[in-house]
């Protein structure tokens, strides 16, 4: 298995959510993506950048290709040193929303890839890896 | 000493101001804009060195540097016009004082490397300075055009305004986005706005609270909200997000939203018995007033 040097974007402030969807379009682009998946992977990322920017004090989202001999695509990591999510399933929920949001996020994002791993430690931080196969 | 360096290089301004230039227009070929014409590069190549000189004169005092920085930032040129100039003089300088010099101990080197340093330093500094102060001033500049043409409201016929949103949709954006249709609703007497999303790039969930919410506004001051410009990618991550858009109309384009539009203010298009496409009639004889 082969992985491409990771390229990360620090997100602070609400204009680096734009800095991480263009990077991730552009790994995307790379990795082979066509139109509607690259557009789903850009919200995917917007909604994880987002939620770095409206619950944490900072945090960056990390991507790279992944090229095994059986099949090409994206991962995207979210790290952040926040709060830390306490119930998962609660979070999971579609509607859940402690910011008076749609809560749309998180759910939607576990639909819009294929791969959804969420780890999160009340007062350490939380960790989200999403990946998408190319078809 | 940094005196005595001082005055070998005033007084041999002339032969330092010759080999500067000549390597300055040797670099020329290599790096700058080739559109530049001779005499300009020349001229312009004179005036920076003078501004070199009279810096290093009167103990850093710039006069008409920031005269000679605007004038470069308007032409175009890169602040490594000035970086490689300041590094170029530096060397030159350093090579000729060496060269006058008959005893050259360590001590010597260094007390001389920090005398030109000193000269360089704020030379770069004030035009570093200049040159991030004009960005500045062109960001702002631009933010505030950018402002004027986020929420653009057009009124297209009686009952109908059509807002067009171009570009990447961020919290203060929407907030605007929301006042101006509001605005935009009881200042036209609009019965149906169009909001086209075909310049959005993406549509998270945040874009379509705010949309969902300024929709909702608008149906609570009596009129109704069609979004149009769905592009078939949007439309498909706006499912997967498994956002609900039932509660008002949606239209791929904006020539259905408008059909859409002129049936609801109890409108409809008549053909005139031509061939041509109605819509297209319609909508070349509102380009033709
Ligand atoms: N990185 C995080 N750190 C701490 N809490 C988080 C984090 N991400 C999400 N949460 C919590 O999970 C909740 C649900 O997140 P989700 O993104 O699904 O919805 P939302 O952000 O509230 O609304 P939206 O639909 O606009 O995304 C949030 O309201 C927040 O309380
Ligand atoms: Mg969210």
């Amino acid at each position: 298995m082969t992985m491409d040097l990771q390229s990360c974007v620090t997100i602070e402030k609400e204009w680096d959510i734009v800095k991480a969807r263009q990077l991730g379009r552009e790994v995307a682009q790379k990795a082979g993506f066509g139109t509607v998946d690259q557009a789903r992977i850009a919200t995917a990322i917007s909604e994880l950048a987002r939620n770095i920017y409206l619950y944490t004090d900072g945090g960056k989202l990390c991507f790279e290709i992944i090229d095994n001999v059986e099949q090409k695509g994206i991962s995207m990591l979210s790290v952040d040193n926040g709060p830390g999510i306490e119930d998962i399933s609660q979070v999971m929920e579609d509607g859940y929303s402690t910011s008076g949001g749609l809560g749309a996020g998180l759910p939607g994002v576990k639909r819009l890839v294929d791969q959804f791993d969420i780890q999160s430690e009340k007062g350490k931080g939380t960790e989200i890896r999403a990946v998408k196969w190319v078809r | 000493m940094d005196n005595k360096f001082k005055e070998i290089v005033l007084e041999n301004s002339d032969t330092i101001v010759q080999k500067w230039l000549d390597e300055i227009d040797a670099a020329k070929n290599g790096n700058y804009s080739v559109s530049i014409s001779d005499e300009l590069f020349e001229s312009t190549n004179r005036e920076f060195v003078n501004i070199i000189f009279s810096s290093i004169k009167d103990q850093g005092e710039t006069k008409n540097l920031k005269e000679f920085a605007e004038k470069l930032i308007n032409l175009g040129w890169q602040v490594s016009y000035i970086t490689d100039g300041l590094q170029v003089f530096r060397r030159v300088t350093i090579d000729f004082i060496l060269s006058q010099s008959d005893q050259i101990d360590t001590k010597y080197i260094s007390e001389l490397l920090q005398s030109v340093d000193g000269w360089v330093e704020p030379v770069i500094r004030q035009f570093v300075n200049e040159y991030s102060g004009n960005w500045e001033n062109i960001v702002s500049l631009q933010r505030v055009a950018l402002q004027e043409l986020s929420a653009p409201l057009i009124p297209v016929i009686d009952n109908i305004t059509v807002m067009p949103l171009i570009g990447t949709i961020d919290t203060e954006r929407a907030k605007l986005i929301m006042e101006e249709l509001l605005e935009g609703v009881i200042k036209h007497n609009s019965e149906v706005v169009l909001i086209d999303i075909t310049g959005v790039p993406v549509v998270d969930t945040m874009v379509a609270h705010h949309i969902i919410q300024a929709a909702e506004a608008v149906r609570l001051i009596g009129a109704t909200c069609i979004l149009v410009g769905i592009r078939p990618e949007i439309a498909q991550t706006i499912v997967n997000l498994g956002i609900d858009l039932g509660k008002f109309p949606t239209k791929s384009s904006l020539r259905k939203g408008f059909i859409k539009a002129l049936e609801i203010t109890g409108r409809r298009i008549v053909d005139s018995g031509k061939k041509d496409d109605a819509m297209e009639e319609l909508i070349d004889s509102l380009g033709g007033e």
